[in-house]
């Protein structure tokens, strides 16, 4: 589903060049509940950002579905994040002035889904993970585990290929966290691929297969029992 | 989980999604804040039109007095040399059964002299009160018809049919009126309606006495002292029975214009009998000029609005925008397109505009021109109006709309365009 090959990313300054990932490559499987760990500045976001096509690489490439996305539009890659991928930030990354359930309706209503069926998908997918109650809230009425709740909606409301999720559990309280894995365990249980970044140890035995980075390389590989 | 339908491509997607977003940022934003926006684009509208409606409405104002009161739609004078308007009766005949036609008034005028306070005159050495005029004879119910002459006495009446020995003195005449206008020609002290003036015309000296006076703006009549036709021709010595002027009016509504009335005259063969002017014609070309260089000293004021305007809508968006500017990452994060958040803000810039600019029309028709045609500005040569020819108007709408839009764009494209990721992490 997903191959990085030789995968390099460097920021630089006028005065600083910085190699953030050195040469990695990797292969996601489809249905594979991917994590990626790693001590602070180890890179794990960035190549999260990078696979996820919110960031362009310094070098190598990176393989959706079989499509190159080096060559890709800005455009084409925009399209490709509203149809293909899913993105659950950590800070929730939800849009204040609107409701839990508009919020889920945006990149419906930007697939060309009518007001009414965007609604009806929305306040479903929002039903199926126990918000139904919270579906005319904003997100300062909600709580932090309520919020990457409706964040994960917003992600799968469009049933994306992919789901990438950038320490999804790091804001919350340990409650919180559970039932958001537990979510994504759901849905990886009904096949869903899914990418996530995270330093939390209990969360990683979730994962199908962990990578650990260190200073921008892959340092050890482990499979779950 | 269901899946969505793929019609992303679809403009109408981004359209609609623009609107989705305008909708609920404009909802969810301050309303002091959003009232006062669109309180300066009613302002901005109101400048645009009033500033150079006003400045226009000088001069329309008394391009209007001069019709109604003075040329009607279509004047016909005596040609440049000669002493009276050729074939009058004709004309006039010719004017009865034109269809179109409402009313016409032929005028009698003379060249003459008015001596006002002769009888406290004490000794010749010093000068006569004394003021040179046209002498100008009227059909009482015709110029009535016409011109709603007696409308415009401000003291005593106005002349009645049949009677003689009375006299209308145009207020330009006498010095109490005519003050404002220092030296720049002669006038009367005094005379009030009951007493006697001396009028003469060529030879023949008469008295009158005063029955009114007329105040109005326009020359031709404030300068001009008015006795019934039959006074005119005992009067004055000219042979004949033709006229100097004979004003026209058209039936309001009537498919006949005044280009088409003048035509008609020309080709019944009048046009060496007189010159032939409609009421857009009669006015002096320097007040068409000023008329002009108000319009376009109007519309420069307007501009500076436009500018003023424009920078606000700029610097509000430009705000919202940077203040939203992780939230726009997300959105380009989540694949909504560039456009769409473009267009988000594109729509909040026409909603402030247009709001304002139907807050500005409504004022304008509603209140302002309505107000100005009943309480006109009190000017010395016109009673200003407020000029606001609807398809003006709405020119001036869409150009705020349109510059609105542009200055609504051109801040939110430069924040959208910003790189994705860096405007998610705050970079």
């Amino acid at each position: 589903m997903i191959k990085v090959k030789n995968l390099h990313k460097k920021y630089a300054t006028k005065h600083l060049e910085t190699l953030v990932l050195k040469g990695i490559d990797l292969e996601v499987k489809e249905g594979e509940f991917l994590g990626i760990m790693g001590r602070s500045g180890a890179g794990k976001s960035t190549l999260m950002y990078q696979m996820s096509l919110l960031d362009h690489p310094s070098g190598g490439e990176i393989l959706i579905d079989g499509a190159n996305t080096e060559n890709m539009s800005p455009k084409e890659r925009t399209q490709m994040r509203l149809g293909t991928l899913g993105y659950v930030f950590q800070d929730y990354a939800l849009i204040p002035e609107l409701t839990a359930s508009e919020n889920v309706m945006i990149p419906l209503l930007m697939r060309g889904n009518t007001l009414k069926e965007a609604k009806d998908i929305a306040d479903g997918v929002l039903g199926k993970i126990g918000l139904s109650h919270r579906i005319e809230n904003k997100p300062s009425q909600l709580s932090g585990g309520e919020q990457q709740r409706v964040a994960v909606a917003r992600a799968m409301a469009h049933d994306p290929k992919i789901l990438f999720a950038d320490e999804p559990t790091a804001n919350l309280d340990t409650v919180s966290g559970e039932s958001v894995i537990e979510l994504f365990e759901e849905l990886h249980k009904k096949g869903q691929t899914i990418v996530m970044v995270t330093h939390e140890d209990e969360y990683a035995k979730y994962c199908d297969r962990i990578v650990y980075l260190e200073d921008g390389k892959i340092v050890k590989e482990s499979r779950k029992k | 989980m269901e899946k969505g339908i793929d019609r992303s491509n679809k403009f109408g997607n981004t359209l609609k999604v623009g609107w989705f977003l305008a909708k609920r940022q404009i909802k969810g934003s301050n309303k002091a804040t959003t009232l006062l926006i669109i309180f300066i684009m009613m302002l901005t509208f109101l400048n645009l039109v009033v500033v150079s409606g006003i400045l226009v409405g000088l001069i329309e104002g008394g391009n209007i007095a001069n019709r109604e009161q003075y040329t009607g739609d279509v004047i016909i004078k005596t040609l440049p040399g000669e002493k009276d308007i050729g074939k009058t009766y004709e004309i006039t005949n010719t004017l009865e059964k034109m269809s179109g036609v409402e009313y016409f008034s032929v005028r009698y005028f003379e060249g003459g002299q008015i001596e006002a306070n002769y009888k406290t005159r004490r000794d010749f050495d010093t000068l006569q009160d004394l003021v040179s005029t046209q002498i100008t004879g009227i059909n009482i119910k015709n110029e009535e018809e016409l011109s709603n002459i007696s409308d415009y006495i401000v003291e005593g009446e106005f002349l009645k049919e049949g009677e003689s020995g009375y006299i209308i003195m145009g207020s330009s005449l006498l010095r109490r009126y005519s003050a404002d206008f220092g030296d720049y020609f002669a006038s009367l002290e005094g005379v009030y309606p009951g007493e006697e003036v001396k009028v003469t015309v060529g030879d023949n000296t008469r008295t009158f006495i005063v029955k009114g006076i007329l105040d109005s703006k326009v020359g031709e009549v404030s300068l001009r002292a008015f006795i019934t036709e039959e006074d005119f021709w005992r009067l004055s010595d000219r042979p004949g029975l033709n006229g100097n002027e004979i004003s026209i009016s058209i039936i309001p509504g009537a498919t006949l214009t005044s280009t088409e009335l003048k035509s008609n005259l020309i080709k019944a063969g009048f046009e060496n009998q007189g010159k032939i002017q409609t009421a857009l014609e009669a006015i002096p070309d320097f007040l068409n000029q000023i008329k002009i260089a108000f319009s376009l000293l109007g519309n420069v004021i307007g501009l500076i609005g436009i500018a003023v305007a424009s920078i606000t809508i700029f610097i509000v968006i430009f705000i919202n925008a940077v203040t939203r500017r992780k939230y726009i990452g997300i959105m380009k994060g989540i694949g909504i397109s560039e456009r769409a958040i473009e267009i988000s803000y594109i729509f909040q810039s026409i909603f402030y505009a247009t709001l304002g600019g139907l807050l500005g029309l409504l004022l304008v028709y509603g209140g302002l021109v309505p107000l100005f045609l009943a309480h006109p500005l009190d000017f010395p040569f016109s009673d200003g109006i407020l000029v606001a020819p609807v398809p003006d108007t709405t020119f001036k709408f869409f150009l705020l709309l349109l510059v609105t839009l542009i200055a609504g764009y051109i801040p939110a494209r430069r924040i959208v365009k910003k790189n994705t990721l860096d405007s998610i992490l705050g970079r």
